[in-house]
């Protein structure tokens, strides 16, 4: 425990002084580097923004509108009858779609169930072996203009399913 | 395909919305929607801008190529069409390391500099190349040696012991991480058949 808390607090500290001391020592130009690199940083948020707009606007009109809800309890039958309970099927699929959102309901099931229940530890291991997949894609796609994604989201979309499956075979098992 | 997905997420939630009577529900997600989007991308520009002036560094230092040799065996079997001293795996290389320590925020940066990369590798055409798509697909997986924000939610909640977590995390995120490489690989097969 005490191990793991050390190494995120330290990570990034160590990671900037280990950057900047190896600079110097190669005799790179550290602040006008800096400087030349943050700038593109700009361009970048900048970039991102209509493709995130386009994106986060779909997301929340089709969750405010309550189809979402509507087609977790279709699903729900059907998963119940291979073992994944009900309560995490609005996880699994929200959290593709949104980070915050399944972050919330991560959060919201380890409150109810208690973080050491099988649905609370279920929920903390889907929520940190998965990624948010419409959001890595839109920024990452977006920054640099690709418009033709070819197999990306397939890709992204059947790796995460695979991820949620996992989870719960371990889960079950390990629990 | 997104330009469907998209299109059809907004058609039936707006269909749905009228069914249901969520139509002002609706209307306010709107609104919300375009303003969390534009909040994030304000919020994600003080990270952008810190942490692509230190990889600038790390980079005019020779830091960043230095990395990608260190780990040249198994990144370039997973990157076949990156040279071996390109930039971009350096990039792909810290991208994957901050992803490993839950480090969201630095990863974010690091991973558009590697699409970035990757696009001009790929002679600067808007389509996305093999290995983008892998770059892609090794990301949503996530591979994750440390969940911070879940041992951290855990704590808040009393756990007996917040870390219990790691290790179905790191069984299940290495299974999804290969079952990633070879959905991709699936797919990248099936392309080039086709031609």
């Amino acid at each position: 425990m005490e191990i793991v808390s050390a190494i995120s607090l330290w990570f990034i500290p160590v990671m900037i002084a280990f950057i900047l001391i190896y600079g110097t020592y190669k005799k790179v130009p550290t602040y006008e580097s800096f400087v030349e690199g943050g700038k593109e940083g700009i361009k970048m948020a900048v970039s991102i923004m209509p493709f995130l707009v386009g994106m986060m606007v779909a997301i929340a009109v089709f969750r405010a509108s309550g189809a979402l809800d509507v087609m977790v309890d279709w699903l729900r039958p059907g998963l119940e009858m291979v073992g994944i309970p009900a309560e995490i099927v609005p996880l699994a699929l929200i959290r593709p779609i949104s980070g915050t959102a399944a972050l919330g309901i991560t959060s919201d099931l380890i409150g109810v169930h208690g973080p050491d229940s099988f649905i609370g530890t279920l929920a903390a291991t889907l929520q940190g072996s998965t990624d948010t997949t419409f959001y890595v894609l839109t920024v990452y796609f977006g920054a640099v203009g690709i418009k033709k994604m070819g197999d990306a989201l397939k890709v992204g979309l059947l790796a995460d399913a695979v991820a949620i499956i996992t989870a719960i075979i371990v889960v079950t098992f390990m629990f | 395909m997104v330009n469907y997905i998209w299109v059809v997420m907004i058609l039936i939630g707006l269909g749905f919305a009228m069914v249901n009577g969520t139509m002002a529900e609706v209307n306010e997600a709107v609104f919300n929607g375009a303003k969390e989007a534009i909040t994030l991308s304000i919020g994600l520009i003080s990270i952008l801008v810190f942490w692509l002036g230190m990889m600038r560094i790390a980079e005019d230092s020779g830091l960043l190529s230095k990395l990608s040799t260190l780990f040249k065996p198994l990144i370039s079997k997973l990157f076949p069409e990156v040279p071996s001293n390109h930039p971009a795996m350096g990039y792909i290389l810290s991208n994957m390391i901050a992803n490993m320590f839950g480090l969201g925020n630095a990863a974010t940066p690091l991973g558009i500099k590697a699409m970035e990369e990757l696009k001009e590798l790929n002679d600067g055409k808007n389509e996305a190349s093999r290995s983008m798509i892998t770059f892609l697909a090794i990301n949503t997986a996530s591979i994750t040696l440390i969940p911070t924000t879940v041992i951290a939610i855990r704590m808040n909640y009393n756990s007996a012991n917040p870390t219990d977590i790691v290790g179905p995390t790191l069984v299940a995120t290495a299974v999804s991480a290969v079952a990633a490489i070879l959905i991709d690989r699936f797919f990248y097969y099936r392309r080039s058949k086709k031609g």
